[in-house]
Order: C-alpha cells, then structure tokens, then sequence
C-alpha cells in the first residue's frame, strides 16, 4: 500500500467525511489517491487561508475535528493565519502539507518552506513524517490531540517521497502513547469541596464562562448548575450562546464591549468563579483592578491557564462537564438574593441602547435586531472581525452553544465568509449567516465562487460603512479624529486628511459588491435605507442558494458600551442618547 | 524578585524537541541562561537541564507551558530541593607565568582540577563539580589571567525521590 493510499484510509478510520484545501506539486501523491476516493469530500477553495478557516468553521460548529490539506511552500504559508486562528480560539483542526522529499529537504529546494518551523509557535503540536512507517502513528496521534484536552490545532507535514513509498503491511494503530499527554478531566475532589463551601459563604458570588464550556460541551450541567444555585452569569465573546441569551441570569457579554450589568457585577462580586474562560486582557482591562473584591475560583482544563493573568485562590484543573457535575452535588441551593435583585436592576437600568436612524442611513444595530425576527432561531451565525463583530455579539440573540462563531483571540478578518462557508457544509440543512464588514469581506472574497459553485447557501450580510470600522471608532475616540488610512474610498482627489464623511466624497463604492455577487454566480441585492432593511432581508433569507446582501450603514457609527483600553471595567463609555 | 532556577525537563527523544523548548522560552519572553540536552540509559527519553532566571510567578508559568509541551514527560524545579546532584563541567585555558607556576599548580591540585596542556605561557585545564564550585575555581584563578574557558552549564540526577506535589505534570 501506498503512502498516500495509508494517509486516506486513516483519515477515514479517524470519521472525517470532508476535506478543504488546495492541491500542487508535493501532493500530487494524495490527490490522486483521493481521485477515485469514496466517502470523502474535498471542497476546494479558492485560497489555502479559506481552507484553513472553513477547515475551522467546521470544527467550532461541530466539535468534529476539521481538516485541511495544502501543498508545500507557498500553500503552507498560506495557512499560517489560520492556524494562528485556531490555536487562539482552541478550535480543533488538522493541517496536512506537502513538503519536498526527505533527501531534499534542507537545500532550500523549489517550494520548500519549514512547515515545522513555522508553525511551532501557533499549533498545539506539530509533525514532519520521515518515513511512511510512522505515517499511520501520526494520523492517529494528530486528530487525539487536536480534539482532546483543550482542543487545538495539529499540523502535519509530509515529504513527497514518503507518501510514494509503499509499505507490505499497514495497520492502523489502535492505541496512542503519549506518555507526556495526559488532560486531566476531573476535578480535584478536595477543590470541588472547598470551591462549594466559598459558594455557601458568598454573598455576591458571579459566574464568568467562556469558550470552554462550550468545548466541554457543559451547557446543560450549568444550566442545572443555575437553577440551583441562581448565581448571575456573565459570558466573554467566545462563551456567547453557552447560556441562552435569555435566561434570567444571564447578564451579558463582559469586557471591552461588555455589557454595564455584566461589567459592574464582576467589579461587585465577592466570589468570581471562571469556567472555561482565560483572563483575556479584552475581558479585564488592567489586571489588578479586575475583580478585585472577590475571590477568583477558575475552573480549566489548561493547568497553564490558572494564575497565568490573575492570582487563583481556588483553582480546579479539569473538563468543565465533568467539574460542573460535581460541583453540583456538593453545592448547596441557593435562593435568589439582594444580589440577584442588585444585577437585574443594573440589566434593567443599562439596556443595550442605539440611536434610531435618520431616514437615509442605516444603523447596523437595527439590521441585526431586523435579523433576530427573521432567522432561523437553530441558525449558526459567523461573524468577521471589527465592529460588524462586535454589534453582532451584542444585539444578536444567542440561543444555543456552536452556534456563533468568531475569531476572538486573534481577531482575523477574512475569517468569516469562509469559516461559514465550513459551518455550512458541516451542518446540511441549517440556515448559516455571517455578519460580515465591507472590510472583511474582501480580504477572502474569492471564497464567493466556492459557495456558488459548490451550492453553499451561506447568507452574506455586508454592513458597509465603507471605513475600517473598528480602526476608525478608535481614531475618533483616542486619536482627535485623525483618519489616517482607515476610509476605503479615499482617493487621489479626497484630501489627505480627511477628517469624516464630506459632501465631495466620491459616490460610488469600489467594489459593488452587488455586481461582485453576481459575478461570482450568486444573488446580491442592496439596502440603501431603513426602510428596505426588513424585506432586503426577507429575499436574501429566502434565497436557496449562496447571497450577499449589502447594507450601507451609518459610516460613523460606534460601539457601545466600550470601556476605553487600559482603562478599568467601571470606565464605561455608555454611547450616545 | 528575579531568582535563578534550574529546570530539569525529561522529554520524548523526538526530532526538534530542543528547538520547541527554546522557542517556547522565546516566544514567552523569558532567557535562557544555560540548556544542556543529553540522551539518558532509556533511548527514548531525553533529558534537558535549563537554567532560567525569573520570578516565582514567571518560573510556574514556563513550569506549566513547558508540561504543556506534548513532548514532556515531567519537569522538576530542583532550586531549592537538598535531593539533588548538580554538576558542571569547565574548560580553562589560562596564562600562567613561569614564577607563579608552583602556586597555581597547588591550587588546581586542591580543586582537584586535571592537567590537560602546559605549555611555556599557558595551561589548559578541566575541572567538574557543583556549579558553586566551578564560580569559586573561576574566582580564584581570575587573577593568574584567563584567556578563554567554556562551561558545559547545570546538569543534575535526583539521589533519592521525594514525590512532591507540583512534579506531577497535570498536579493541581
Ligand atoms: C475587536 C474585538 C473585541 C473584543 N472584545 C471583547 C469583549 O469586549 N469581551 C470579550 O469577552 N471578548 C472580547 N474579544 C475576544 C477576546 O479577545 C478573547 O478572544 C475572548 O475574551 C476569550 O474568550 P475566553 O476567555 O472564553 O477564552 P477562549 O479563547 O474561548 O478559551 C477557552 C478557555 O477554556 C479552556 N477550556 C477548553 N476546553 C475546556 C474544557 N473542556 N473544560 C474546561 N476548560 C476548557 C481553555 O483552556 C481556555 O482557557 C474581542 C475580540 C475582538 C477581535
Ligand atoms: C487581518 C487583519 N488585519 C487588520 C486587522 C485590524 N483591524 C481590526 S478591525 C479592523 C477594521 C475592520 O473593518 P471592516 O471589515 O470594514 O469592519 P467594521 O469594523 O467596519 O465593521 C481592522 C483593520 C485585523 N483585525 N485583521
């Protein structure tokens, strides 16, 4: 059998049914093996980045592990970001390229790149193949750890000789030994103890969770873990949808666009008890002023987590899932409290607020409460980076674990359209929608002709403000307004410092992105005003197939609630009106 | 406060696993002050002896990060433990001047230094013993005028085993 033929079999034996990638010289092997392959679905992409992302949006919106195929060199290279991705969001993905025959390799030969080497410090772990016996090992041992502890990224790098070579026997192992890997799933006991004793005595006790919960796939246990224990919840970015946005204890998104309930009960509680969640400097602003009346409990399955960005009085290693269960039988009930009453009245009082819009504009937070009456309420909604992100996180209504999927940790852009493009093609038959930036958009927009032409219906919705969103929210704030390279229809005849929309702006917005849409084989339709929002959307959700819809929204609009960077969470700008 | 630490790191013998704990080090921000990598009885297992310098917080966290490598076996932080071996070896070439010759030599002889060239304005030396000892041999000689010396860096073996709790790669 050959090397090739060995790699195809252990993808199947590992259950994955798709691969997204991009073919070339040093894979010519596998492609070709995977020519008369049955059972496995390759989506060619448009650019090795998209792979990697739809590679990743396959993953978040599953759990499965998401794979991703390249050449050597240049189709290496191009996955960097996405590798990247998935390591700061612990989603779990394997790459495989090619890379130049073993005798080759360190002569700087025609499109040799050290894969290794360069993914070393973004991947969970890493591998170059040097000869087919171990190739099976490998496979097996890759997509073990992508998918278990905290999940992550795996890259695989294989030589083109060892997938020509032939082997007379192949078995695929049955077990791992990794005597150096070994996630702790369950929860120090004595810690557990000790953790629901500093429940009993809290008054102000405040559930932070994040992406692990999701991870751990623990949403029921906490549900439970609520409704005995009635402690408010805050989520970060990545925990959104880990508690339906509706439950009475969910208090909202924290952080730098947190909500004011969710910002001033953590500034508040007395017990801060974290799931899943890792102190990321969006959620904290200066560390020593985060929390800093409460006792901080974290529960991780990421030893290195704990006490990396905060001092820990409790800390718990182990799955969220399983601490969760037996937290909850060592817990006592707890009734609803003074304190309860205090985060409801702070929900109440601070609702997320945006200024109504004047007739010709459209405010983009009314395009996404206009979305929340008419998607699908299964739908999974994937988001680019920017305020696009940020509004979508806030007015969105999250419902149900996986189905929201953003690039939190490195903040990509371009991650959208093909991270959806990957959701959708994991999950047939649900309604994918991603809220995307003219911005975003176009930095993986030949993934437009993926969709098409594969028949992706992935519902596109562009909220032009034909700025650099976020970066100008943040140059009118912090820097006098000073547009500095942030308007993308500034032109020759624009003045070079531009200090805001002028009644001389050019008129027309390159590219139309309409036009750019029905190039690519697909339906686009534009929304100019408020009033066309509500039907624009009606039509592009009724679409079969793939559709882009562009909004032109107000080109200053900001997010709020925002806590200025490097300010404490209580400096919160609440916004306008 | 900023403290030496010696980490002994025992690893998978796979290919490029000291280029992944230097880079972690790197990537993180810490120096390494010396790292030293040898094979062990077991083909399989590969030990590293590093030297770092940092706070109690910094030293857990590279602690953690480097468990955290697939790779890793076990680290152990032997600074402060009475349990252990440490050793170093050194290379010294100094110039030694024909009137103070007999002093030197006498000095070498009480740190039990060996010979490994004299010629008419030098000697070459080697010496081995706990790192306390090299810094103290290096101090004294200092003044004889040393013209080069490499040092191998820590390295270290456990005498007996006390199983402490943070030895365990995922202890909590
Ligand atoms: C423009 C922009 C603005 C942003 N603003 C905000 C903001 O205002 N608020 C905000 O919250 N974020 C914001 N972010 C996102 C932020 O950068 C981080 O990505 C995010 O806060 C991290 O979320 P998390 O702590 O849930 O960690 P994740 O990155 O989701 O990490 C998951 C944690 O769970 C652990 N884990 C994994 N599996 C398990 C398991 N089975 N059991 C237990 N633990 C497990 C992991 O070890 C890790 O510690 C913003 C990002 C961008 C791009
Ligand atoms: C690949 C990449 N380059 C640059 C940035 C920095 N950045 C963050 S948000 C942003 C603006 C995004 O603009 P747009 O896509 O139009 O979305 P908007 O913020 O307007 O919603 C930029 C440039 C980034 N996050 N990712």
């Amino acid at each position: 059998m050959k090397g090739a033929e060995i790699l195809i079999d252990a993808l199947k034996r590992e259950g994955v049914d798709t691969i997204f990638g991009y073919p070339g010289g040093a894979v010519i092997p596998i492609f070709d093996a995977l020519y008369s392959t049955k059972g496995i679905r390759f989506l060619l992409t448009r650019h090795e980045q998209g792979a990697t992302h739809a590679a990743d949006g396959y993953a978040r919106s599953t759990g499965k592990v998401g794979v991703c195929m390249v050449t050597s060199g240049p189709g290496a290279t191009n996955t960097i970001t996405g590798i990247a991705t998935a390591k700061m969001d612990s989603s779990p993905i394997v790459v495989i390229s090619g890379q130049v025959p073993t005798s080759n390799i360190g002569t700087d030969a025609f499109q040799e790149t050290d894969m290794v080497g360069l993914t070393r410090p973004i991947c969970k772990h890493n591998y170059l193949v040097k000869d087919v016996a171990g190739l099976p090992g490998v496979i097996k041992e890759a997509f073990y750890i992508a998918r278990s502890g905290r999940p992550g990224p795996v890259s695989i790098d294989i030589p083109s000789d060892v997938v020509n070579s032939k082997v007379k026997e192949y078995v695929y192992p049955d077990n791992i030994l990794l005597p150096g890997y070994k996630p702790v799933v369950k929860g120090n006991a004595g810690q557990i103890k000790k953790l629901a004793a500093a429940i009993s005595q809290s008054k102000k006790p405040l559930l932070y969770i994040g992406g692990g919960i999701i991870a751990s796939g623990a949403t029921p246990e906490l549900l439970d873990f609520l409704e005995k224990t009635q402690i408010p919840v805050v989520a970060t970015l990545m925990g959104l949808g880990a508690v339906p946005f509706d439950h009475p204890n969910f208090l909202g998104m924290l952080g730098m666009h947190g909500l004011v309930a969710a910002n001033k009960a953590v500034t508040e509680c007395d017990l801060l008890i974290a799931i899943g969640a890792r102190f990321d400097d969006r959620v904290t602003g200066p560390r020593d002023t985060f929390a800093s009346n409460a006792t901080i409990a974290h529960i991780d399955i990421d030893p290195a987590e704990i006490g990396k960005n905060v001092k820990t009085q409790i800390p718990v290693v182990g799955d969220a899932k399983n601490v969760l269960k037996s937290l909850l039988e060592k817990v006592k009930s707890r009734e609803r409290s003074f304190w309860n009453e205090r985060t409801d009245y702070w929900k109440a009082k601070y609702p997320l607020r945006f200024a109504e819009s004047d007739e010709d504009a459209i405010s983009p937070q009314y395009v996404l409460e206009e979305i929340n009456k008419v998607i699908d309420p299964n739908a999974i909604l994937v988001t680019d980076v920017g305020q696009n992100q940020m509004w979508a996180a806030l007015h969105c209504h999250h419902r149900q674990p996986r189905k929201f999927l953003t690039s939190g940790g490195l903040g990509t852009m371009g991650f959208g359209l093909p991270a959806a493009m990957g959701a959708a093609i994991a999950n047939p038959g649900i309604q994918v929608v991603c809220i995307v930036g003219d911005g975003g958009i176009q930095m993986n927009i030949q993934e437009l002709a993926t969709c098409s032409i594969n028949r992706i219906p992935v519902k596109i919705v562009v909220l032009n403000n034909a700025y650099l969103g976020m970066v100008r929210q943040w140059q009118e704030l912090f820097w006098k307004k000073r547009y500095s390279r942030v308007c993308l229809m500034q032109g020759p005849d624009c003045p070079e410092e531009c200090q805001g929309p002028r009644d001389d702006c050019p008129k027309i917005y390159i590219p139309d992105l309409v036009k750019v849409a029905e190039a690519n084989g697909m339906r686009g339709f534009r929304a100019n005003t408020q009033a066309e929002v509500p039907n624009t959307l009606r039509k592009g959700l009724a679409e079969e197939g793939p559709v882009l819809m562009e909004f032109s929204i107000k080109r200053e609009e900001n997010v709020f609630p925002m806590v200025s960077a490097g300010k404490p969470l209580t400096d919160i700008i609440i916004g306008e009106k | 406060m900023l403290e030496k630490h010696t980490l002994i790191i025992t690893v998978l013998n796979s290919s490029g696993v000291l280029a992944r704990i230097s880079g972690l080090l790197s990537q993180r921000g810490y120096n390494i002050e010396s790292v030293i990598g040898a094979p062990t009885e077991n083909p399989n297992i590969y030990k590293i002896s590093l030297v770092v310098s940092g706070t109690e917080e910094h030293i857990e966290q590279i602690t953690k990060q480097l468990n955290k490598l697939i790779d890793t076996i076990r680290v152990t932080d032997i600074s402060h433990k009475d349990n252990y071996i440490v050793r170093e070896y050194i290379i010294l070439k100094l110039e030694v001047k024909e009137k103070n010759r007999s002093d030197f030599f006498n000095l070498a002889r009480v740190f039990k230094a060996n010979l490994i060239d004299v010629a008419m304005d030098h000697v070459i030396l080697e010496l081995a013993g706990s790192p306390r000892k090299i810094d103290r041999f290096i101090e004294m000689v200092h003044s004889y005028g040393i013209q080069e010396y490499i040092r191998s860096g820590e390295f270290a073996m456990a005498e007996y085993q006390t199983p402490k709790k943070g030895d365990n790669k995922n202890g909590d």
